[in-house]
């Protein structure tokens, strides 16, 4: 098989790629249980996170799983760097690979642009922390190991996400991983907020929230991008969250130990229901944080480490 | 042996079979209980991927020899090797169920060669604690070591070319058990 250079998607993997990585990521997370959390296995290499959209998990995940691992970080902020002085993504590349960072995690609100920035580096691998409404395809792996964990399986689940799947990085990633891995992936959202290639994405599509988690296993929650809504999609927060919010009480058509995911930042009471977020019964919120620094650690271990 | 010349071989020749195997290892079982005087403070640490089964046929054999067993877990060194270079390596969890501050630590590996794997265990292991003692078993001891690194427990030593290869079988992983060598290409 060939070497990749770069993590920039879920759809162009083999799955043989997919389950390497959940595999790293499951055995790296003995290493969190450790009282010293460290691995030398980086030491002397650089990663540097460049940030042109706000984040608190995926930033720090990553700052943390490379610390593990012994590199060393710089972490760029774009409100706070040369770019608000105009210059351009290829510049910044230009720079940071003429300094000797060895590989770049890199947040931009345009898709493509994790695409576009590895070709500027063509020796250094890219990983993509979230492009536009493209790919998150980091979310997408420790929403399946935290599933995995839970169900000790994901072929055959049927597993529904909910939402403003339309703007959603992490709805693209998830379909691609979650049905690669042989689950049944249902969208459902208002019709404004699906896709409008929906049918070419291995997914059925609901605009009704009950019939869409009848018998599910597993319930992905969106959050409410305001920030992407420059046009009115829906009426009101209150309308959404009366039609789309996910509470204990829509969940009753799901199966009895449906499990429900969220990859934050919550709005709670208008996607889900606040009591629900916070009942380990169905919430594995608290376990998908968890996952994402193996996933990372073993997202740089598979490009960085071999 | 075989009595084959092992200097001409294309194809694997056995050098151990299941038998001398078991007759290694069990000598193995008690030059541990005789250096260590029993199983007190005494852990097996099996190296993955083959060093956890060896391990755990130590434990077994020595549970029988003195009517007590060490505690056996499974270290991982992916994260700690310098000589990587397979896209995808596979890689094992490290499961050791017990405190090893103070202990005296017998490490177990298939095959010792470059010293290079052991060397990477060690560094692993002084990341979970630091053990009274730390000494090294292993199946084949073939040569060609690359570091001042040597075993105390050897089950053969067999002296081979740079440009043949050991496969150590196992019946737990490759579902039966013998050693085999083999001229590279």
């Amino acid at each position: 098989m060939t070497r990749r250079k770069d993590l920039i998607d879920i759809k162009s993997l083999d799955i043989s790629e997919i389950e390497c990585l959940l595999e790293y990521a499951a055995s790296f997370k003995e290493i969190l249980s450790r009282p010293v959390k460290k691995v030398p296995t980086l030491r002397g290499r650089s990663v540097a996170t460049l940030f042109f959209e706000p984040s608190t998990r995926t930033r720090t995940s990553f700052e943390h799983a490379a610390k593990i691992m012994s590199a060393d970080t710089y972490s760029l902020n774009a409100s706070a760097s040369s770019v608000t002085k105009g210059e351009s993504l290829k510049d910044t590349m230009y720079t940071l690979d003429s300094m000797g960072i060895d590989a770049f995690v890199i947040r931009h609100p345009q898709s493509g642009a994790a695409e576009l920035a590895s070709r500027y580096v063509p020796n250094k691998p890219v990983i993509n922390a979230g492009d536009g409404s493209h790919a998150h395809p980091t979310q997408g792996l420790l929403d399946a190991l935290t599933i995995r964990d839970n169900k000790g399986k994901i072929e055959g689940l049927t597993v529904t996400i909910v939402g403003d799947i339309l703007h959603s990085r992490v709805a693209r990633s998830n379909i691609w991983t979650l049905s690669k891995l042989g689950a049944n992936v249902r969208i459902v959202g208002p019709a404004t907020l699906l896709p409008p290639d929906a049918k070419q994405l291995p997914v059925e599509v609901f605009t009704d929230l009950d019939k869409a988690l009848e018998g599910a296993d597993v319930v992905n929650v969106l959050r409410i991008q305001l920030e992407r809504m420059t046009v009115g999609y829906f009426p009101t927060i209150r309308e959404y969250s009366r039609l789309f919010g996910v509470s204990k009480k829509r969940l009753e058509n799901a199966k009895p130990d449906v499990t429900v995911l969220h990859p934050g930042p919550m709005n709670r009471g208008v996607e889900i229901a606040s009591d629900l977020a916070d009942d380990k019964n169905f919430s594995v919120i608290t376990d998908q944080v968890a996952n994402g620094v193996a996933i990372r650690m073993a997202a740089l271990f598979w490009l960085m480490g071999a | 042996m075989t009595g084959q010349n092992l200097t001409n071989l294309n194809s694997p020749a056995v050098v151990m079979d299941a038998e001398e195997m078991r007759r290694a290892w069990t000598r193995v079982a008690h030059e541990i209980l005789e250096r260590n005087k029993g199983v007190d403070n005494l852990a097996l640490i099996g190296i993955f991927r083959k060093g956890g089964p060896l391990a755990k046929r130590l434990e077994t054999t020595i549970e029988r020899i003195e009517g007590a067993k060490p505690p056996c877990g499974i270290l991982d060194i992916s994260l700690y090797r310098d000589d990587f270079r397979t896209y995808q390596p596979k890689v094992g969890t490290t499961q050791i169920p017990f405190d090893i501050e103070g202990r005296r630590i017998v490490l177990v590996d298939d095959v010792l060669s470059t010293g290079r794997t052991v060397r990477a265990a060690l560094n692993a292991l002084n990341d979970l604690g630091r053990p009274s003692a730390i000494q090294l078993a292993v199946l084949v001891d073939r040569g060609h070591r690359e570091l001042p690194i040597r075993a105390d427990y050897v089950g053969k030593n067999l002296p081979t070319s740079r440009h043949e290869f050991v496969r150590v079988s196992l019946t737990e992983l490759d579902g039966a058990d013998h050693v085999e060598i083999s001229k590279a290409g």
